[in-house]
């Protein structure tokens, strides 16, 4: 493995392209500034992995949801049938939906360690505000993947959760009706739902997502990792850092080679999912059939599900879901605002009210998503 | 120094051997995947046609084409009365002939390639001639058959 450049003349093959490169591009320049990045190393730079471990997980989700394009048919006559078709006939078909399926669910478990990790961190003070903005921008379109991407198989248990989640935006209020005739393509959640949803999934979103996600990973690239909030008065000589490149570099390679193999053991022994993350193919959806014992959506939107379900009918004299709807779209606000609203960490010091409303945010979540399970 | 150099070479090969069988690990599934299901039919060697003579008899060109496991056929009536089934795709470059009543031979407007009711290949650039098919009638029904199944 050659890493010298400079002054003698170029020998190996690898230095005559970086040289041929260099020569048209300056390549040099960049690699001086990769040189110099570096990452603040204390007790819990393991946080610092976590973006990484999403990204990782979203370039999973690209390369699996192109091969699984290659069968898949939309269509109420063709969706169920070309998956089947897929996890039965297909070589390794099985492996490619059980990836997609394990890798979707794990990524958006990945962003929600980031996203709290960054909240409690205050790493969305000056000057991340954006990074933090675009971040939350990526986890909603993150969220409609997962929402989107249910439908597909065009099974019992997909069809009766779209019905029912689409069904909750009738409650937003004066647009709700015409919202949820968008969303369905029509009254009723049918074949043209599946194809607005495809849509969504495999061409809307992804492009959407891409240009966020590099802006997201630009933003980061120019102002480095964030150092912790307890380091703005440490003296330069107590703090410690690695280089980024190649140290950390290996480092995080490591660790998303960890994640693709917990993947791969997840997606062959359980390639159905296990317990409450679960994807079985089942039957073929029947609109006119009754719906099974147990309608339930996707984990991570079993807590907002639940909130609502608690809503007494009336409240403060407004339709009890009107209420729920505002307080969350409230919430979110605050959560997405946290970096303009939160000035104290501005100035380099820790906020109580914050993080206490992080622990509340995230004790609400997961209460409700135990409630979720537990009273069904 | 000469231990530590193959001791570092022995955790190259290591690294090599692991990043190489990781790469074959996630290409050899892709490309299973990626290569089609054989389709189910692709050993038909009998086949009820969907239509009966009086509608061959009926066609301009006195022949129609058909599907045949994943080949295409052309059965045909010559100018004798009798029922005569081909491959229907040019040994050239895969368009589908047609009948010419008016000259008693399967014609290939592609490239001007021209078989007899046999199959053979008489002239154009068609290397190969067109398989022939056995084909018996029952009553009203069509059979068409492989010769060699």
């Amino acid at each position: 493995m050659p890493t010298t450049t400079g002054t003698k003349p170029p020998s190996t093959l690898g230095q005559k392209s970086f040289q041929w490169l260099d020569d048209r591009f300056h390549i040099k320049a960049l690699v001086d500034y990769m040189s110099d990045k570096s990452v603040p190393r204390h007790g819990r730079s393991i946080w610092y992995y976590f973006g990484g471990i999403s990204l990782f997980l979203f370039i999973v989700q690209v390369v699996t949801g192109i091969l699984l394009l290659m069968y898949y048919r939309p269509g109420a006559d063709s969706a169920y049938e070309s998956v089947r078709f897929i996890v039965s006939e297909v070589s390794f078909g099985w492996l490619i939906r059980a990836l997609h399926s394990w890798s979707a669910n794990l990524m958006i478990f990945a962003v929600f360690i980031h996203m709290f990790s960054v909240y409690f961190e205050y790493s969305y003070r000056k000057p991340r505000e954006l990074t933090w903005v675009s971040g939350i921008v990526l986890f909603g379109l993150a969220l409609t993947f997962g929402f989107s991407g249910y439908l597909l198989p065009w099974n019992e248990l997909a069809f009766f959760a779209t019905r029912v989640g689409t069904g909750m935006a009738g409650a937003v209020p004066v647009i709700g009706e015409n919202l949820l005739v968008i969303m369905r393509g029509g009254e009723e959640v049918t074949g043209a739902t599946i194809g607005r949803f495809f849509g969504l999934h495999v061409a809307i979103l992804p492009a959407i997502f891409t240009v966020v996600l590099t802006a997201h990973l630009v933003f980061i690239q120019r102002q480095g990792m964030s150092e912790p909030i307890d380091w703005t008065d440490k003296p330069e000589s107590e703090k410690k850092y690695i280089k980024f490149f190649p140290n950390f570099l290996l480092r995080d390679l490591l660790v998303w080679l960890i994640v693709l193999n917990i993947l791969a053991v997840l997606a062959v022994f359980l390639p159905d999912g296990i317990g409450l993350i679960h994807w079985p193919l089942g039957t073929k959806a029947d609109p006119f059939a009754p719906p099974p014992p147990v309608i339930r959506p996707e984990w991570y939107f079993m807590f907002a599900f639940q909130a609502l379900k608690f809503l007494p009918a009336h409240l403060f004299g407004l339709e009890g879901e009107l209420v729920g709807i505002g307080a969350f779209t409230l919430g979110g606000l605050i959560w997405a605002l946290a970096p303009f609203l939160n000035t104290k960490a501005h100035r380099g010091k820790p906020s109580t009210p914050f993080t206490l409303f992080g622990i509340l945010v995230l004790l609400f979540m997961i209460g409700m998503t135990i409630a979720g399970y537990i009273l069904e | 120094m000469a231990e530590q150099k193959s001791r570092r070479d022995f955790l190259n090969l290591l690294l090599g051997g692991g990043t190489l069988a990781t790469l074959g690990a996630i290409l050899y599934p892709t490309i299973k995947y990626i290569t089609p299901p054989a389709s189910g039919e692709a050993n038909v060697t009998q086949l009820k046609l969907a239509f009966k003579r009086s509608d061959i008899e009926a066609d301009p060109k006195k022949a129609k084409t058909f599907k045949f496991g994943r080949d295409l056929g052309i059965i045909l009536i010559t100018d004798t009365g009798e029922l005569r089934a081909l491959a229907a795709r040019c040994t050239h470059l895969d368009c589908t002939v047609q009948n010419r009543p008016d000259l008693g031979i399967l014609w290939c407007a592609c490239h001007n390639g021209r078989y007899d009711y046999s199959g053979r290949n008489i002239s154009g650039p068609p290397p190969r001639p067109l398989e022939q098919f056995a084909v018996n009638v029952v009553g009203e029904d069509i059979f068409v058959s492989r010769e060699k199944a």
